[in-house]
């Protein structure tokens, strides 16, 4: 298992995209602390690229990957190995990699201009969104073999996360206007680990107070170490039960 | 007939000085207690306290003499009392360490409680632990000058106000600093009075809070950390100038907030870091310019009821909200400000953008009446929405837009 997963590692650090992605990162976080004023303001402009652009990457990335090394797959299939070290050696390879990526390329320039429990907090939420999405793109590779059709899927899934689902939040929040959706709203943020990680890092910001009684109300929930913790649990379970998912399916998988 | 003038001046002038002794108080002085010192003075004398811890209850004046201390000695209401009384005329307080003052559910208790005076001076003392700190009650004239006032409240019920003023006419207030109070200051039909240079912080409710309050000027004071930052309620010809109502963070709380005020002008004020910088509510002909809000959640909350109010070259920068209302009717007006959001062009390099700004985003309206939606604070759909809006106004009011918003920060 150690054997396939530094095989996938060094595989995927030689791939020129996992390069870019890390240069990409630096470049955006270098010029976004030195443009803005303040290096909070820099932090939020960032939050901003993060939350878009890491889902995306890790998503596309992940299933691009593991389409093309289909061979690579059905090789180590056809040698005595369990199907599940090979799935879970492929998922730490891929996330243990992006992660480097991320943490190189967002991480240390936070580090450097944002040393605070809040960067701290935006880098843990960056690693914990990219290990997400990695298997969240391993549960649409291996929904199917046509490399197209598990493409679109997973570039449906990013598109669902960061956008569709916020859509359909606030229609259900103009149908149910009369009722009192706080706590249904602290629920409805476990639903998406992109607007988990979100609120995570505003409250974080201190921008809580200005929305009166949600803020209240989202603040009590994810404000204390617990409530971090908790929402950390809920990121994890993301990972961990798609995973699973995708694991019960190539087990299955006749490839 | 001239000499005989000037000698008259000078044998009065003899008597007026032989009448105004100097009355010592303290251990081996004169008198030991204050009280007794007072009852044996007249008016235009001096009583003189010297260092020392005096536990006298409620010490009454009313004559007009100078109560002064020397090095600050401690009077103390063990809890109990008010301090000192005044109800006369020109009387002044001066340099004395007021504590510990008494609390009651029925009546106010204060440090200086000034009942139906005039022309009182309470000048350069420490208040501490006090419930009320300055009480004026139906006085005239009076000066409140370069006290320290501190108390440790803890919350609106069981603590008094910093300086507290109830029906009266030309008082002045300057360079006090108020700590810890229900109100730093409060007044209630109270006209015609400057109150310049305060320093009124980490109070449990308002920094400010006064109602029915006409014609009363307010410059240079700083409203910091305050429970609700201030409030200002039913009052006419309010002039603010050059004030700092600073991190006022929090659920209900507000840089300042103005319900029924007319005809006013707010202007050189700096509004930063609060949650709702400046809240306006029934508000008319106001004149809102040259202030600056900076940092806040929202910079001015206006609210649909609010009309010919006009907000001229004032300074919006980093605010999460520039603008927000809750109706699409717009009855004030909005020129020549600066909005660090602005995306226009100015193709005359006049400094003046080609085309309006809308300041009020669409997801400000989103919130405001469906607060739930704070969910979705800086989501990619948000951010769609806003941007969407700006280019075709549905949901925004049309007409509350800034036709000559400037392209360079105006320097205030």
């Amino acid at each position: 298992m150690n054997k396939i997963l530094k095989y996938v590692i060094v595989d995927i650090v030689r791939n020129k995209i996992v390069l870019i992605y890390t240069f990409l990162l630096l470049l955006i976080s270098l010029s976004v602390f030195n443009l803005e004023s303040s290096a909070t303001k820099g932090l939020l402009s960032l939050l901003n690229i993060i939350l878009i652009l890491i889902p995306l990457i890790c998503i596309i990335f992940s299933t691009i990957y593991i389409y093309n090394s289909a061979e690579f797959i059905e090789l180590l299939v056809s040698q005595p190995l369990k199907r599940k070290s090979i799935w879970i050696s492929l998922f730490g390879g891929l996330t243990s990699s992006l992660c480097l990526a991320f943490f190189v390329g967002a991480g240390i320039p936070i580090l450097i201009y944002h040393a605070d429990l809040t960067g701290i907090m935006m880098i843990a939420t960056g690693l914990s969104l990219t290990i997400v999405f990695v298997s969240i793109a391993m549960l649409a590779a291996g929904m199917t073999r046509d490399k197209a059709k598990g493409i679109g899927l997973s570039i449906f899934l990013w598109l669902f996360f960061s956008l569709i689902f916020d859509a359909l939040v606030l229609f259900f929040l103009f149908q149910f206007q009369d009722y009192p959706l706080e706590r249904v709203m602290v629920f409805l943020s476990f639903l998406n680990p992109i607007d988990l990680s979100r609120i995570q890092i505003l409250l974080q910001m201190d921008i809580s107070a200005l929305m009166g009684y949600t803020g209240a109300i989202f603040r009590e929930f994810f404000g204390n170490g617990f409530g971090i913790m908790f929402s950390f649990v809920g990121l994890l379970l993301w990972a961990v039960i798609s995973l699973l998912f995708s694991l019960r399916r190539f087990n299955k998988q006749d490839l | 007939m001239r000499n005989l003038f000037f000698a008259l001046l000078g044998v009065f002038s003899v008597v007026f000085h032989a009448n105004a002794k100097v009355i010592s108080v303290g251990k081996s002085k004169q008198f030991t207690s204050i009280q007794k010192a007072i009852d044996f003075s007249k008016n235009g004398d001096t009583v003189m306290v010297f260092p020392g811890l005096y536990k006298e209850g409620n010490i009454i004046i009313q004559k007009s003499i100078t109560l002064l201390g020397r090095g600050y000695p401690v009077l103390d209401g063990e809890n109990k009392y008010a301090i000192i009384s005044i109800k006369a005329k020109n009387a002044l307080v001066k340099g004395l360490k007021l504590q510990h003052t008494g609390r009651s559910e029925i009546r106010d208790l204060g440090a200086i409680m000034v009942y139906d005076s005039d022309s009182v001076s309470v000048i350069n003392n420490i208040l501490d632990d006090t419930n009320f700190g300055v009480y004026v009650q139906n006085s005239k004239k009076c000066t409140i000058k370069g006290n320290s006032i501190t108390a440790y409240g803890k919350d609106e019920v069981q603590s008094g106000n910093g300086i507290h003023c109830w029906h009266s006419d030309s008082l002045t207030i300057i360079g006090n600093k108020i700590k810890g109070h229900r109100d730093g200051l409060y007044f209630e039909f109270v006209k015609n009075s400057l109150i310049e240079k305060n320093i009124s912080t980490m109070n449990v409710r308002y920094g400010i809070h006064f109602m029915f309050s006409n014609q009363n000027t307010y410059i240079a004071n700083v409203f910091e950390r305050n429970g609700s930052g201030v409030a200002v309620m039913y009052s006419k010809k309010i002039h603010m100038y050059k004030n700092h109502f600073l991190n006022n963070w929090g659920d209900a709380a507000y840089g300042i907030l103005l319900k029924d005020i007319t005809d006013s002008d707010i202007s050189g004020n700096f509004f930063t870091e609060n949650t709702v910088g400046l809240h306006m509510e029934g508000c008319s002909r106001i004149k809102l310019s040259r202030n600056t809000f900076n940092n806040n959640g929202w910079a001015v909350k206006i609210q649909a009821s609010c009309d010919n109010n006009d907000l001229t070259k004032n300074n919006f920068t980093g605010n999460t909200f520039d603008i927000g209302t809750n109706g699409s009717l717009v009855l004030n007006t909005f020129n020549g400000n600066y909005w660090d959001k602005y995306e226009g062009y100015d193709l005359q390099r006049d400094n003046i953008g080609d085309i309006p700004y809308h300041p009020v985003s669409m997801y400000s309206m989103i919130i405001d009446s469906n607060p739930a939606a704070l969910m979705l604070f800086r989501s990619l759909i948000v951010t769609l929405l806003d941007k969407t809006e700006k280019i075709l106004p549905g949901v925004t009011p049309e007409n509350l837009k800034d036709n000559k918003p400037v392209m360079k920060k105006l320097p205030l």
